[in-house]
């Protein structure tokens, strides 16, 4: 059955919310708008507006309400718009949400997902187009899921819902649309684990989201000219799933990370960092990265597809390591 | 002596705010010894407002409080022992040393704890009432704040919030004239009338004089029960004073503020106030206040002792509390 990414992250939080009272949606136009990217279709009708609660444009504000609310006993769902304007309830998020438990020595937690689409769409953009994962991913205290697949979506968001810390999960608005394989079954994916995507002997490409279907891509290229490429869609940020990469870099001696974001102090440097310690005897090259250009997005086109990595990019990356 | 159980409760909200002041006399020593360490803001001369608050809730209730949370820890119950052991930073503490002064945390109290960031917590205590209201529970949530706060964009998010979801919300805002060194007049325009600043979100306010914990209290009791009965956020501007610096590293005047105007605003101490006024209405001899005295100091002493002989968190405690394992 086929099913798109954004099908699949309403039918996760439908069955959490059916499963489990204390589950509420809270964001801007998540509910008699349908939610600006349609991902609560039909939610409001069917769990009323105390459950899908339309907010003012208050990302501090409603970010706060829910970590207190989750520190009651709740388990908020809050939907940002897109992550750029999560930096608005940055404070909350890092000093409250990612904190509390610690703070009090375990007598507090912050069962909750914020949830929303991260990185650039179609020329929105430098304020809307930002891939601000790496910023998540540097606070103790929160987990980051980015899936790149409707399957992955659902069952991740699944487990989102149902874990006990606070947990950024990052989608993105050129994935709502995309199509995937789905099974009827109830399932969940385990938050932590990377999976390998493509198998492969001569290079190990990691990414995550976006950039893993461009990865994908670039990977059946490759394979047209005797190339093959073992792809790794780290799915869940933080916790990093370094086994695995360090097991499939074992065994082909090269690594390209693929990310969206900016280059300095991006992700990639970490994974790389994460990784390198664990196989540098059996490196038969520099770990590369391909990353987004360090500049804040621009509107035009031809600047933005500059910009942003591209298949031509990773095969090159390939290339220069083979 | 006999006494009526209506002194028998004034007696307690002068023990209780006799416990802060002893509390803090005892922590600035300590702070100064260097036992204890790191950013240490006194509550003393604001004690009215966390007593009087505090003694006309339930224990359901949820309290929420500022980084200057150690009056609001006491007067919610906590033992002074494991809030002394926090201060001292050792594994005895409310959160085993994690927390420290400004994050004193009591959850079997109700008490969710003090926050650093000015106006970060607003909307947690406002994510609070959501909870109970969500769950259908019979609490009210006291929020508690300074002047310096009022400003900050976390507090009129959450008051908007507050007022348009109905939640059963307490903003207290403790107006001791200064935020940090800044004078309240330079710090808003509307600062002689803080109160119209939640009026503008369609929150219902007064003003309140925060040193004296009687007028505290039965303010409180109107308000709490008005709240339960029927939902919603209410304002309280309790007009106070710190007789201490902003932090220990802040003398009590000089700067910012000038001694006349400290030693006048210590001429309404609360304590004072509150012991004149027993010993004006009741048969209360100097013997009972000495008693209570006497009690206090042992319990200070007591958690002295607690805090200095318990130990310092173990290593592999550094670890542990990040996250929540499946």
């Amino acid at each position: 059955m086929l099913m798109t990414y954004r099908e699949a992250l309403n039918q996760a939080m439908r069955e959490e919310m059916q499963r489990d009272d204390r589950v509420f949606l809270i964001g801007e136009e998540v509910g008699y708008y349908q939610g600006a990217f349609k991902v609560s279709k039909g939610f409001v009708e069917e769990f009323g507006p105390e459950r899908v609660r339309d907010t003012p444009i208050t990302e501090a504000g409603f970010t706060g309400l829910a970590i207190g609310a989750a520190m009651a006993g709740l388990r908020p769902i809050v939907e940002l718009m897109t992550f750029n304007f999560g930096i608005l309830a940055m404070d909350q998020i890092v000093n409250n949400a990612a904190k509390v438990r610690y703070m009090s020595g375990g007598q507090l937690s912050v069962p909750m997902v914020i949830r929303g689409p991260g990185s650039a769409a179609h020329q929105l953009a430098a304020q809307h187009s930002q891939s601000l994962e790496a910023w998540f991913c540097h606070v103790p205290g929160v987990k980051v899921i980015a899936p790149a697949t409707p399957y992955d979506a659902k069952g991740l968001l699944k487990s989102a819902i149902r874990d006990e810390n606070p947990i950024l999960f990052i989608e993105a608005q050129l994935l709502y649309g995309t199509k995937g394989e789905m099974t009827e079954d109830e399932y969940t994916v385990p938050i932590g684990k990377a999976d390998v995507k493509r198998p492969g002997h001569d290079v190990t490409l990691v990414a995550y989201s976006k950039m893993l279907l461009l990865s994908l891509e670039a990977a059946e290229d490759l394979a047209e000219e005797g190339i093959e490429a073992e792809v790794i869609d780290l799915r869940t940020l933080r916790p990093l799933d370094v086994d695995t990469v360090a097991e499939s870099v074992k065994k082909t001696g090269r690594l390209v990370i693929i990310e969206e974001g900016w280059k300095f102090a991006g992700l990639g440097a970490q994974i790389a960092d994460s990784v390198y310690s664990k196989v540098y005897d059996d490196l038969d090259g520099p770990i590369v990265r391909v990353t987004g250009e360090d500049v804040p997005m621009p509107y035009t086109r031809p600047l933005e597809d500059l910009a942003i990595p591209d298949k031509a990019r990773i095969i090159a990356a390939v290339k220069q390591v083979l | 002596m006999r006494q009526t159980s209506h002194m028998n409760d004034f007696m307690s909200l002068y023990r209780d705010m006799l416990l802060i002041r002893r509390f803090e006399e005892k922590s600035a020593e300590m702070y100064a010894l260097a036992k204890i360490a790191g950013f240490l803001h006194l509550y003393i001369g604001q004690e009215a407002v966390a007593v009087g608050c505090i003694a006309a809730t339930q224990p359901e209730d949820y309290i929420i409080s500022s980084y200057r949370d150690h009056g609001h820890c006491l007067a919610r119950g906590s033992d002074p022992k494991r809030v002394m052991a926090e201060l001292f930073g050792k594994a005895t503490g409310l959160c085993k040393g994690k927390g420290g002064s400004m994050h004193l945390i009591d959850v079997e109290r109700n008490f969710m704890g003090g926050y650093a960031i000015v106006g970060g917590h607003l909307p947690l205590a406002v994510g609070l009432a959501f909870a109970a209201q969500y769950k259908k529970e019979d609490r009210v949530v006291l929020c508690f704040f300074g002047d310096g706060a009022i400003p900050s964009g976390h507090a009129h998010e959450a008051f908007n919030l507050a007022a348009l979801w109905k939640l059963p919300v307490i903003f207290i805002c403790e107006n001791n004239r200064y935020g940090m060194g800044t004078p309240i007049s330079r710090e808003m325009v509307l600062y002689k009338d803080v109160v119209e600043r939640a009026k503008a979100h369609g929150i219902d306010a007064e003003q309140i004089d925060g040193m004296d914990v009687l007028a505290v209290r039965k303010v409180m009791q109107r308000v709490i029960g008005q709240v339960r009965q029927d939902p919603q956020p209410y304002f309280i501007e309790a007009l106070t004073y710190r007789f201490m610096g902003h932090s220990m590293s802040d003398p009590a005047h000089g700067q910012y503020r000038t001694r006349e105007e400290v030693s006048d605003a210590r001429k309404n101490d609360p304590l004072c106030l509150l012991k004149e006024h027993i010993q004006k209405d009741g048969n209360v001899t100097d013997d009972v206040f000495t008693r209570v005295e006497h009690e206090i100091e042992t319990l200070v002493g007591e958690s002295l002792t607690f805090a200095e002989q318990s130990p310092f968190p173990t290593a592999t405690s550094l670890h542990e509390d990040v996250y929540i394992a499946e």
